[in-house]
């Protein structure tokens, strides 16, 4: 089966400095890919690399097309869904213009009311919040409202970046499990960020593990989680 | 008290007008964090266009649409061509790109109009606008134009589609990127609207002022006055301290008046208005910085 989303050779700047050095993986249509990492690895250079929001090099392909020197925005209308690390909250904008901005690329009116039901069914906080401006919502409701807002595209491919960061355990727990709920009834295929490599694993099919611009190691993610070797040297728990 | 009503209403038109001008700065410093000092400049070329319009035979309305649409391609066309290029620039360039496309507006107008003062006409018929006594009928034309567009400034904004992307874009730019929004049309979009919304102030005030090319240079400071007073990244805030200013200079001078009417002794007076803006500028500068209805940003670091 090809690919949804094929990297090979990507490396990456921000200004002179180089932080991907040679970045490559696949990620299958409807699975769950993570990319594990310390801090400063590179993993959230690598969603950056993806949408062209840093300086890059190398090859990525989504669904065939190459994605190479497009801008940022027409990526996006390729259906790719970023979710960005520290959640990009529209923090003036209510909820509910939080979540219509980003069906703001879709003409089908009644699809985009269809996905916003759709979407507090998995968030049903977020519809009782929905006039609040999303500046005043919790840390952890604003990471749902931004994997809702990501929904809103329609996207085929999710590109999460540490959706736990600065949670508290249960609100992490929770949120997790939605993400496992839209992989799979909304057949959506991610990337995940995560520092949290424990839970990551447990919810990835695919892992690959990252140290300073480079993948070290790849494989399904029940083989990496047992690995002592690997938890010990990269993942460190 | 005549008098004193008389003096409100100038203050609520004049305010009109510099509720458009300061919101036309807003628009342009919430995209880009940049004061537009050209704003004026461009609002005065724009009031020359429909001169020049009503001088080959246009009626006033007309010339008003088309001047209007014509500034907003300009905004567009300056934003793409001259400011595009400048997007990573460091903030110094970018004031004396604003302070060169002003002298650029001011001789080009000079240049093609001449420096000569000119009558410009008021669209508003003297018999049947206006209250006797209360309100002149150019003032009561004014507040309500400007009050048509600000009305419908605020629909498009809060009510449709592209102006919440305009919104998103303005306050945060690559968030707005990651959900499709094509940011660098939004801020051309938005230097377009502003240059309309600083054209219809310019139209608005040439009857009041007379047209030259320097007519929006004390104009320019009361906004500024205006924006600073509502806070400055409000748009809301901005059209109030528009009207704020507006009255709150002529209610200055009305009581410097006053006072030298009971006592004799001149202390202000029309002449000092624009003196009246300036302390405003410095007043709330360093009292109130974030202006009555700005919020203090607290930048994490």
């Amino acid at each position: 089966m090809a690919a949804l989303l094929e990297v090979k050779g990507l490396k990456a700047f921000y200004g002179q400095t180089q932080s991907l050095y040679d970045v490559g993986f696949d990620i299958p249509a409807g699975g769950i890919t993570t990319l594990l990492g310390a801090n400063g690895a590179g993993k959230t250079t690598t969603l950056r690399a993806i949408c062209n929001m840093v300086r890059t090099e190398g090859v990525v392909r989504f669904d065939g097309k190459d994605l190479g020197g497009m801008a940022t925005e027409e990526i996006v209308r390729l259906r790719i869904a970023h979710v960005p690390e520290g959640r990009g909250t529209f923090t003036t904008l209510t909820v509910d213009e939080n979540l219509r901005i980003a069906a703001y690329t879709r003409s089908d009116k009644a699809g985009v009311q269809a996905d916003l039901d759709r979407v507090f069914t998995y968030f049903p906080r977020l519809k009782e919040r929905v006039q609040q401006q999303a500046g005043t919502l919790s840390g952890g409701e604003q990471q749902m409202l931004a994997i809702a807002r990501a929904l809103m595209l329609n996207p085929r491919l999710m590109l999460l970046d540490e959706p736990s960061f600065g949670l508290a355990p249960l609100i992490v727990v929770e949120i997790f499990r939605i993400m496992r709920r839209i992989n799979e009834e909304e057949k959506v295929s991610m990337l995940l960020v995560e520092q949290n490599a424990a839970l990551a694993l447990d919810l990835a099919d695919n892992a690959y593990v990252l140290e300073t611009g480079r993948v070290v190691m790849s494989g399904p993610a029940a083989v990496i989680k047992n690995d002592e070797n690997v938890r010990k040297s990269y993942l460190g728990y | 008290m005549e008098q004193f009503l008389q003096q409100i209403a100038s203050g609520l038109a004049n305010g009109a007008i510099y509720a458009c001008v300061a919101l036309a700065l807003v628009m342009i410093y919430v995209s880009t964090d940049h004061i537009n000092f050209a704003q004026g400049e461009m609002a005065m070329f724009s009031t020359y266009i429909s001169w020049q319009l009503m001088s080959w035979g246009l009626s006033f309305w007309v010339a008003f649409i088309v001047a209007v649409a014509f500034s907003f391609v300009l905004g567009v066309i300056i934003e793409r061509v001259i400011l595009r290029p400048l997007h990573n620039a460091p903030v110094l360039s970018i004031v004396v790109v604003f302070i060169g496309l002003l002298a650029i507006c001011n001789s080009v107008a000079g240049a093609i109009w001449s420096y000569l003062i000119k009558e410009y006409p008021s669209p508003f018929p003297k018999s049947s606008f206006g209250i006797a006594g209360v309100i002149g009928p150019h003032q009561l034309g004014v507040v309500i134009v400007t009050l048509i567009v600000l009305s419908f400034l605020f629909v498009f904004f809060r009510y449709t589609p592209l102006g919440l992307a305009m919104r998103a874009a303005a306050q945060n730019p690559q968030m707005a990127r990651l959900v499709g929004v094509r940011v660098d049309w939004m801020l051309a979009l938005g230097w377009g609207l502003a240059a309309a919304v600083g054209a219809v102030a310019g139209i608005m005030v040439a009857h009041i002022v007379y047209l030259d090319p320097n007519m929006m240079g004390g104009i320019l400071l009361y906004a500024f006055a205006s924006a600073l007073v509502g806070g400055i990244g409000n748009p809301g805030g901005a059209v109030l301290g528009g009207f704020i200013v507006g009255v709150l200079e002529n209610m200055v001078a009305f009581a410097g008046n006053q006072i030298e009417k009971a006592t004799g002794v001149y202390i202000i007076g029309n002449g000092e208005k624009l003196t009246v803006a300036l302390i405003i500028v410095i007043f709330v500068l360093t009292v109130r910085p974030a202006g009555l209805f700005g919020r203090v940003v607290v930048k994490r670091v």
